[in-house]
C-alpha cells in the first residue's frame, strides 16, 4: 500500500514538472507592483509604468501590473507574484521596503528590483536616486536666470526626501551666486500637500511678491498651482520627476528629472541578458538617472551659454570636485 | 411586520437573515457587473474566495484587516446608539496609533511584555479616546453639530500626527516619514499558522471585546442610558438621563476603540507609526457599521467581509485581466445598498399579503 502511495507521489511530482515546462522555457515573466497612487499618478509610479511597458515593447518579456490598494498589501502582492513563478518582481516606492525585505528573505532564490530605497538584501537589485545632485543642477540654472539674487522653492510634504531636493538645489544656486536668497516653503504635513494645486500657486505668488524670479516645486500634483503662477506673473519655474516642460511652455525653465522609467528598463534589459546584478545601483547624475530637461519648449529659454556651465557642473560632481551636500548625511549628525 | 408576529422569529436574528439577503444580493450584482467589463463573474468570485481563504497566509491577512474595520465600526456604531454620527474614525485611530508608538518609545525600559502591551493599550485607548470626546464635549456644551467636528478633527489629527512623527519621535536611521520602532517586548507575536500574516491572539481578543461591549450596551445603566438619549433626548432628559453624559462618555468610548487600532497597526504589523498607513479605514468603518445596522455583534460578520474584500481587492488586479481593484470598491458599494434598501422586505410583504388576501 505505501509503495503505491510512493509511486503516485512520483508519478503526480513528475507530471507536475511537465506541465510546469512549458511556462519555464517560454518567455520572462515581469511582476510591477505600484503604490497606491497607481499607474496614472503622472509621476512617479507612471513613470515605472511606462518604463516597464517599452521593455514588453522592445524587449519581448510578458508582464504584469498591480496596483495596491493599501499598505499592507505590498507584501502580499510581491508574495503572490513569487508563488506564481514570476522571474523578475518590480518594487515601485519607499514604502515597500519592508515588504521587499521580509519577501526576499523568504524566498532566496527570487528576484527583485526595489525603486526608491536600499533592501540591502542578495537576491535584491535596489535602485536609488541622487536627488540632491539633479536639485544641485536645476539650482545653478535657477541662478543663471535671477539677476536679482532671489529664487524660490516649494516643496509638498515636509518629508526627508523633500529636504533632499531643497538642500541640493540650494547648494547650486549658491555656487553660482554665493550672495543669493532662497525662499522655501511646504505645502503642509499631510498626504494632501501632494494635491493641492491652489495652495501652491498661493505660496507661489507669494514668493513671486517678495522678488523671486524662479521658483523650483516639488510637490507631485501640486506643482501645476507654481506652473500657473508663473504663467500669471510672467516669470519662471522649474518642474520634477518627469519632463513637465510642456505643461506652460515658456515658463518652465527645465524640469529635473528621476528617470524611474530608465531604471526599470535597464534592470529588465540586464535581466534578459543575463547580467543582472543585485546590490545599491544609484542613478545619480554620472549616468543621467537625475538630470535636467531640454526640449522644444526650453529651447528658448537655456542658452548655450547656461548649458556649458551646467555640463561644467556636471563634471565636476561627477569627479568629485564638488561635493553635493546631502540631506540624509546632514540629518544623521 | 405585525403580522409576523405569529411566527415568532427573534427580531434581531430576522434582521441578521435580512441583511445577509441584502449583502449577497449586493454581491450578485457586482458580479454582474464584471460581465459588463468582460470578465467572468464565477472567476471573480473565486479569486476573491481564494484570495481571502486560499491559504493560512492569506486567511490571516484577512484577519488582519477585519481587525482594522471590527475597530472602525464599533467607533461608529457605539455613538449611534446616542444619536451621534462618528465620522472621525480615521483622526480617533491615527492619534491611537501614535500613543502606541509613542508608549514604544518612552516606555523602551519596560522589559515584560504584558506590562508593555498594558501600557500600550492604555495609551491608545486614552488617545483615542480624549480625541473623540472633544467632539463629544463640544456637542454637549456648546451643541456643535457632531458630523462637522469630526470631520474637522480628522485633519487636525492629520496635522497633529506628522508634526510628531517628523519633529518628536522621527526615526534618525530612515529617510521615511516614521517613528523610532518599538522594542520587542512591545511587539505582539503572529499565529505561526497564518505563515508570515500579522496577526495573532489579538482577533480573538478583539472579537471577545466585541461581544462584551455587546452585552454591556443591552443590560448594562450605561448602555440603557445611552439607548434613551439616541431614542428621544427630551424623554431621557425628563427622567433623569441628561444626554450630555451620553454623548460624552459614548465619543469617548468610541474614540478609546478606534484609537487600539495602535495595537493593530504599530504593535502587531510595522512596530512603528507610519504617516499615512491607514487606507481611509475610519471612513470604511462607516460602512461596515452601516452594514451591521449599527448592531454591536453585526460589526464581526459585517467587519469580515469588508475584510475579504479588501483582501480580495489585490489580488483583483493580479489575477485577472480586464477588472481592478476598483471592483471591489463598487461591490462595497452595491452590498451597503442591498443592505440599506431594507423598505423593499417591508413592500414585498405588503404585496404578498395583498396577492393573498
Amino acid at each position: 500500500m505505501r509503495n503505491i502511495l510512493r509511486y503516485r507521489c512520483f508519478v503526480l511530482a513528475w507530471v507536475m514538472v511537465v506541465l510546469s515546462l512549458p511556462s519555464a522555457s517560454a518567455q520572462i515573466r515581469v511582476g510591477l507592483v505600484l503604490e497606491r497612487s497607481g499607474k496614472d499618478d503622472k509621476s512617479f509610479n507612471a513613470s515605472a509604468y511606462q518604463g516597464l511597458k517599452r521593455a514588453e515593447k522592445e524587449l519581448g518579456v510578458t508582464t504584469k501590473t498591480v496596483e495596491a490598494p493599501d499598505n499592507a498589501a505590498y507584501e502580499s502582492l510581491q508574495r503572490a507574484f513569487a508563488e506564481k513563478k514570476f522571474d523578475l518582481i518590480i518594487a515601485v516606492g519607499f514604502h515597500q521596503l519592508e515588504s521587499v525585505k521580509k519577501n526576499a528573505a523568504r524566498f532566496p532564490n527570487q528576484k527583485f528590483l526595489l525603486v526608491d530605497e536600499d533592501a540591502k538584501s542578495p537576491n535584491v537589485r535596489s535602485v536609488m536616486f541622487e536627488e540632491h545632485e539633479g536639485s544641485y543642477l536645476v539650482g545653478a540654472l535657477a541662478a543663471l536666470h535671477a539677476p536679482s539674487g532671489k529664487v524660490g522653492f516649494i516643496g509638498g510634504m515636509d518629508v526627508p526626501l523633500i529636504r533632499r531636493f531643497e538642500t541640493g538645489y540650494a547648494a547650486g544656486v549658491k555656487k553660482i551666486n554665493p550672495k543669493a536668497q532662497v525662499l522655501s516653503n511646504y505645502l503642509g504635513v499631510t498626504g494632501e500637500a501632494w494635491n493641492n494645486p491652489p495652495k501652491a500657486k498661493e505660496l507661489a505668488l507669494d514668493q513671486f511678491n517678495r522678488g523671486a524670479e524662479v521658483i523650483f516645486v516639488a510637490a507631485g500634483n501640486s506643482g501645476v498651482g507654481v506652473f500657473d503662477a508663473a504663467a500669471d506673473r510672467k516669470k519662471l519655474a522649474i518642474g520634477v520627476d518627469s519632463n513637465q516642460n510642456w505643461l506652460k511652455p515658456g515658463f518652465i525653465l527645465t524640469s529635473m528629472l528621476k528617470r524611474v522609467d530608465e531604471s526599470v528598463f535597464d534592470s529588465v534589459k540586464l535581466f534578459k541578458e543575463g547580467k543582472y546584478t543585485t546590490g545599491l545601483i544609484r542613478y545619480g547624475v554620472k549616468t543621467k538617472g537625475v538630470d535636467y530637461s531640454l526640449d522644444e519648449h526650453n529651447a528658448r529659454l537655456v542658452t548655450e551659454g547656461d548649458k556649458k556651465q551646467i555640463e561644467q557642473l556636471r563634471t565636476d560632481i561627477v569627479k568629485g570636485k564638488i561635493k553635493v551636500p546631502d540631506y540624509y548625511l546632514i540629518q544623521k549628525k | 411586520m405585525k403580522n409576523s408576529e405569529k411566527v415568532r422569529i427573534p427580531q434581531s436574528v430576522r434582521l441578521f437573515f435580512r441583511s445577509l439577503a441584502g449583502a449577497a444580493g449586493g454581491l450578485a450584482l457586482g458580479l454582474l457587473i464584471c460581465r459588463v467589463a468582460g470578465e467572468s463573474p464565477g472567476k471573480v468570485l473565486s479569486v476573491l474566495v481564494n484570495s481571502s481563504f486560499g491559504s493560512g497566509y492569506d486567511f490571516g491577512m484577512t484577519l488582519f484587516y477585519t481587525a482594522y474595520f471590527i475597530l472602525a465600526g464599533l467607533a461608529v456604531a457605539i455613538p449611534f446608539k446616542s444619536g451621534l454620527f462618528n465620522i472621525g474614525g480615521e483622526g480617533q485611530l491615527t492619534i491611537g496609533a501614535l500613543a502606541a508608538a509613542w508608549a514604544g518609545v518612552v516606555g523602551a525600559g519596560i522589559q515584560s511584555h504584558t506590562l508593555a502591551i498594558l501600557f500600550a493599550t492604555a495609551s491608545a485607548f486614552v488617545a483615542g479616546g480624549l480625541w473623540g470626546a472633544i467632539p463629544g464635549y463640544l456637542k454637549a456644551r456648546r451643541g456643535s453639530h457632531e458630523v462637522i467636528t469630526t470631520i474637522m478633527m480628522n485633519f487636525i489629527a492629520a496635522g497633529v500626527t506628522s508634526y510628531f512623527t517628523l519633529y518628536s519621535l522621527k526615526d534618525p536611521d530612515s529617510s521615511q516619514a516614521e517613528t523610532i520602532p518599538i522594542p520587542e517586548a512591545f511587539q505582539l507575536k503572529p499565529f505561526a499558522l497564518f505563515n508570515g500574516a500579522p496577526m495573532g491572539e489579538l482577533i480573538i481578543a478583539l472579537a471577545v471585546m466585541t461581544v462584551v461591549l455587546h452585552v454591556i450596551m443591552r443590560n448594562s445603566v450605561w448602555g440603557y442610558r445611552l439607548k434613551a438619549t439616541g431614542e428621544n433626548e427630551s424623554a431621557a432628559s425628563t427622567f433623569g438621563i441628561p444626554a450630555p453624559a451620553s454623548w460624552l462618555s459614548s465619543m469617548f468610548v468610541a474614540g478609546g476603540i478606534a484609537g487600539l487600532t495602535g495595537l493593530v497597526e504599530v504593535l502587531g504589523n510595522s512596530h512603528r507609526f507610519k504617516i499615512g498607513f491607514s487606507a481611509d479605514y475610519g471612513f470604511v468603518g462607516i460602512a461596515v457599521a452601516l452594514v451591521a445596522r449599527g448592531n454591536i455583534l453585526g460589526i464581526l460578520p459585517s467587519a469580515f467581509l469588508f475584510g475579504v474584500l479588501q483582501k480580495g481587492a489585490g489580488s483583483l488586479d493580479l489575477e485577472t485581466d480586464k477588472v481592478t481593484r476598483d471592483l471591489t470598491y463598487i461591490i462595497q458599494g452595491l452590498i451597503i445598498l442591498g443592505v440599506a434598501s431594507d423598505g423593499l422586505w417591508d413592500w414585498f410583504a405588503g404585496f404578498w399579503r395583498r396577492r393573498n388576501a
